[in-house]
């Protein structure tokens, strides 16, 4: 076998609390389909037979028993739990299953939606014998404007700078802007092996890596790594330049002694493998060189080695703010070849669907209603004149008669009562929006649960916006 | 050579001899009669001074007819006739000519070259039936005897009749049984060579493969790509690669049930050869260790237990490289060396791993000497040997083969490597080499040859068109300051783009061939196919 693949579902979604408070971010659904579906899709268009899948408790059970969460993938799914409280990362997930890993391994996150050509980023992988392989891509602007914020945000998001060579495939250099402190600290040895380096800041990391066996293993014997995007990669971009990884004095000691506690000589051993006599001959006898101009040999002689593909064209999202789902909702339908209506859902005749809208099954659309740009979740009704643009409807909302949506998310099993007319707003799960209300540019959703999420500056913004406090009859603040 | 080389088949040793016998006889007879018939043309030609120019002439006409049939005929034919038979030919040629304007020397021979050809050749097989009948008529050079001779009719490789659609078709159902994807061809083929397969580097064939690949080991794909890539290039290179793939292979093996590994191994190694030549067509060093790998898998006896039959063919793959290829380069070298004086000025082209071996380990036993090492597009493989080369310390210059006219002058001889040697003696070797040799030739520069002898191959090739390789058209695009002239190339309906991998140099411009049985003249090569196909 020589890949195996490894979805990680477990993350909480903390940079869109507003959704995932209630439904788990692996279930949030986009264009009618839960999340996870989209990276399951792609390893199996791709032709994996086998996904390793690695969640939470609760996700485990709504995918189980729910029946709205249909995820009809004909691969075998191995669902591994951990706690959800745990705080793993996901190199600590990574080695909590090392004993299941027995070859080298395909991590992918539950939030990447794309349609990018797999076999890019793992020829790059086979060819060159590398030890990381990553997918990236040319971020695009978000074009939506995001309920609940005014204006278009910038918040201050840590750039990545990520340095490649003059090919565009190794990957020299990789830091956030977060752990530099001044400025971009390049090392010398860098650049005397590769004087040019092209550094781009505008790229999203895809969170799809190729890794090695010996790299898990690696992982299994330094605990103190825990996030394989935040640790393990600029580790291991880090250490292809290093003195002790190329040396090949400590790669004769390493042979020899075969038990040192030190991490770097640990990473060494395990990616030196057999036959290497005859690997080295046909490096020897081969006129192939990745770089001209200096005397040294292929690689310069390094044995690690990482590489990314970056994509120009095509779409890459990562489902993991409120404005990348957005976004992901209105480009979801081009990934996927269904019927924008679906077959089961009831759909007067008098009503106007607009051509890039989608409506999930069971749905019940009454007359006269004007759906433009929008996605109606599965099992939701919607009265008459009823006009939703640009909006999210997700599963079990009810729609009273009159209603005005715009630009909105509604969660689950809200209610929007008669005559709203809601503008860019996103309405939290089980919510009932009063009749004739008019909420503009407001989060609305429960207290309660506001004691577990960790503030984000969104919400704290918002709070002091609400207007809901108006407009409420029974003088409870909803916010 | 008293001994020339055979053909494969087995049954036409009798008649080869037969033939062989028979031509000598006739170049005895021939030869009685052609002093005859000179001393009647001198009578002749002292009474008609004016006819002699014109008849002249026209005996030289149907003499360079002869030749250009024979290397047409012989495909897989045993190429030992025509090389003692074209001796004759001309002379028999020749003397029934000046035969025929002897006794009527009043009119002009005005007979068509055809209708001269007939009377020769029918004057010829009277000759042989009287001499020995019963005997089949041996091809001398017509296609027609030829076959007869041959009876096993040999198909043509499927890599070399591309332009065949019945062919095609027959290797995609093939393809398709082996589950193999189907690599098409990209871009417009000049037509002298659209009977070769063309494919685009960015056209991968692992785009139609599933990821983790399940019908073909990961290694063998592993080298696919880095066959298609360019990453492991060289014939020696790219044979270690291959071995090393199929030690891995044959270590994941397991022996399916009711099978018989001897068996079974071989069937399953077919798929990932088909594979391989879809990345990139298979160089004869490679052809030559799957034979060998394919000999020793069938051999192995069917008590043997797996493990050992394994642990067996493990060490048989070892055992291979280490003698062919490292042990005849560390052999080559030695001989090698003896050539190489101080005050030497060695050419030598592109890269080839056994010619920079032989130049290190020279320059290491302080031989004086120093190198030019010329380059050519668009593979520019020389930097990679200028870059060792200088590494060591050897002193190099470093030119493009557009100057080699003016640099030649200065070079007491070259060193060539190969990609393999043919079995009539023709060194089939990077594009470039053979225009090496020739200027070499005109300078009076030594060239000499090394090779290897598991590089040997028994394919007879005349020109660089039967059998070639046309790497990416798009390699030959130059992008200078952001902008690329030949950009839209495809969308120009007059232009193709020709980028050819490998040319056949004639034995007549190489001096010597080294190799790991010693340095032997290149006319040499089919004595040494028999005897390593005797040993084996």
């Amino acid at each position: 076998m020589e890949l195996q693949a490894v979805l990680m579902a477990a993350g909480g979604g903390s940079r869109m609390m507003d959704l995932t408070y209630n439904t788990p971010k692996p279930l949030l659904p986009v264009g009618n389909k839960p999340l996870i579906w989209y990276p399951l899709n792609l390893l199996e268009r791709v032709g994996f037979e086998e996904v390793i899948v690695i969640t939470t408790k609760e996700v485990q059970k709504m995918i189980s028993t729910d029946p709205k969460v249909k995820l009809d993938v004909k691969m075998k799914l191995d669902l591994v739990c951990i706690q959800e409280d745990a705080d793993m990362g996901t190199a600590d997930a990574l080695r909590h299953i090392q004993q299941k890993v027995k070859t080298d391994v395909l991590v992918v996150s539950c939030d990447l939606i794309t349609d990018a050509a797999l076999h890019e980023v793992v020829d790059l992988f086979r060819a060159h014998n590398a030890t990381l392989s990553m997918l990236m891509s040319k971020a695009h602007e978000f074009t939506e404007t995001v309920p609940g914020q005014k204006g278009k945000k910038k918040t201050g998001e840590q750039r990545d700078f990520v340095g490649v060579d003059g090919t565009g495939k190794r990957l020299l250099f990789m830091a956030n802007e977060a752990d530099l402190d001044e400025g971009v600290v390049i090392r010398k040895s860098i650049m005397r092996k590769h004087p040019r380096m092209h550094i781009k800041t505008g790229l999203v990391d895809a969170h799809l890596y190729c890794l090695k066996k010996s790299v898990v293993d690696f992982l299994a014997d330094n605990k103190s790594i825990s996030s394989i995007r935040g640790e393990l990669v600029p580790y291991l971009v880090r250490k292809q330049f290093s003195k002790s990884t190329n040396s090949p004095k400590v790669i004769d000691e390493t042979h020899q002694n075969l038990k040192k506690n030190d991490s770097n000589v640990n990473l060494e051993i395990q990616i030196s493998s057999r036959d290497e006599e005859l690997l080295h001959l046909t490096q020897e006898r081969s006129c192939w060189n990745d770089h001209r101009g200096d005397m040294s040999d292929a690689y310069h002689g390094g044995r690690l080695r990482c590489y990314v593909h970056i994509m120009d064209e095509g779409i890459c999202y990562r489902v993991n703010t409120l404005a990348a789902y957005i976004e992901a909702n209105r480009l979801a339908p081009k990934l996927f070849d269904e019927p924008a209506v679906h077959p089961s859902a009831v759909v007067s005749e008098r009503c106007l669907i607009g051509a890039d809208s989608i409506i999930g099954a069971s749905c019940q659309i009454s007359d006269k209603t004007s759906i433009k740009r929008s996605t109606i979740g599965v099992s939701t009704t919607v009265r008459e004149k009823v006009k939703v643009t640009n909006s999210i409807i997700m599963h079990g909302v009810t729609i009273e008669e009159g209603c005005n949506i715009q630009g909105s998310v509604i969660c689950s099993n809200a209610v929007i009562g008669r005559g709203a007319d809601i503008k860019y707003c996103l309405v939290g799960s089980a919510q009932r929006i009063e009749p004739d209300a008019l909420p503009f540019e407001t989060l609305l959703r429960p207290p309660c649960l506001r004691s577990t999420l960790t503030p984000t500056s969104t919400h704290r913004s918002t709070h002091t916006q609400c207007l809901f406090k108006q407009l409420n009859r029974n003088n409870t603040c909803l916010c | 050579m008293a001994d020339c080389g055979e053909p494969d088949g087995p049954g036409n040793k009798d008649d080869i001899t037969r033939s062989k016998n028979e031509g000598k006889e006739l170049t005895k007879e021939e030869k009685q009669r052609l002093r005859k018939q000179k001393k009647h043309q001198k009578k002749q030609k002292e009474r008609k001074n004016e006819k002699g120019p014109s008849e002249t002439e026209k005996d030289k006409t149907p003499v360079s007819l002869l030749p250009p049939p024979q290397p047409v005929a012989t495909q897989k034919a045993p190429s030992a006739l025509p090389a003692p038979a074209s001796a004759p030919i001309p002379v028999p040629a020749s003397a029934p000519f000046h035969s025929s304007p002897a006794p009527s020397p009043a009119d002009k021979p005005a007979k068509s070259k055809a209708e001269l050809k007939a009377e020769r050749r029918a004057r010829q097989e009277t000759d042989r039936a009287a001499k020995q009948p019963g005997s089949s008529s041996s091809g001398i050079k017509t296609k027609v005897p030829l076959s007869e001779l041959n009876p096993v009719v040999k198909r043509l490789p499927e890599h070399v009749q591309v332009d065949d659609p019945a062919v095609v078709k027959r290797l995609a159902k093939k393809l398709e049984r082996q589950q193999i994807p189907l690599r098409s061809d990209y871009g417009y083929k000049v037509s002298l060579f659209s009977h070769l397969h063309q494919y685009s580097r960015k056209a991968p064939l692992t785009q139609l493969l599933s990821i983790p690949s399940t019908v073909i080991h990961p290694s063998i794909v592993r080298l696919g790509l880095q066959y298609s890539q360019g990453i492991v290039a060289g014939s020696n290179a790219r044979s270690v690669a291959l071995l090393h793939a199929f030690k891995q292979v044959i270590r994941d093996y397991t022996t399916p049930p009711n099978e018989e590994l001897s068996r079974d191994l071989v069937n399953k190694l077919k798929p990932y050869i088909s594979f391989l030549n879809q990345c990139r067509p298979l160089s004869a060093s490679m052809g030559n260790a799957i034979k060998y790998i394919k000999k020793e898998i069938s051999n192995i006896p069917s008590q043997c237990k797996e493990e050992e039959a394994k642990t067996k063919l493990l060490t048989c793959i070892d055992r291979y490289i280490e003698e062919k290829i490292v042990l005849a380069a560390k052999a080559i070298s030695k001989y090698a060396i003896e050539k190489i004086s101080d005050g030497d000025v060695i050419l030598v082209y592109g890269y080839s791993s056994l010619v920079n071996n032989i130049l290190c380990e020279a320059f290491e036993k302080s031989r004086k000497f120093r190198v030019i090492v010329v380059d050519s597009r668009p593979r520019l493989e020389g930097r990679e040997a200028l870059r060792r080369l200088v590494q060591r310390g050897i002193s190099c210059t470093y030119v493009l083969i557009s100057a080699l006219s003016y640099i030649l002058p200065e070079v007491s001889k070259v060193f060539l490597g190969a990609h393999a040697l043919l079995a009539n003696g023709y060194v089939m070797s990077r594009v470039g080499t053979s225009q090496i040799a020739l200027v070499a030739r005109t300078y009076n520069v030594p060239v000499l040859v090394c090779c290897e002898t598991y590089k040997f191959c028994e394919r007879v090739q005349t020109d660089s068109f039967v059998s070639n390789e046309l790497d990416d058209p798009d390699d030959l695009m130059v992008t200078r300051k952001g902008k690329t002239q030949l950009e839209n190339w495809q969308d120009v309906s007059s232009l193709g783009l020709l980028n050819l991998v490998y040319d056949v140099t004639p034995p007549d411009f190489v001096d010597l061939v080294i190799t790991d049985l010693g340095m032997i003249p290149c006319t040499s090569v089919p004595v040494v196919l028999r005897v390593k196909n005797l040993d084996q």
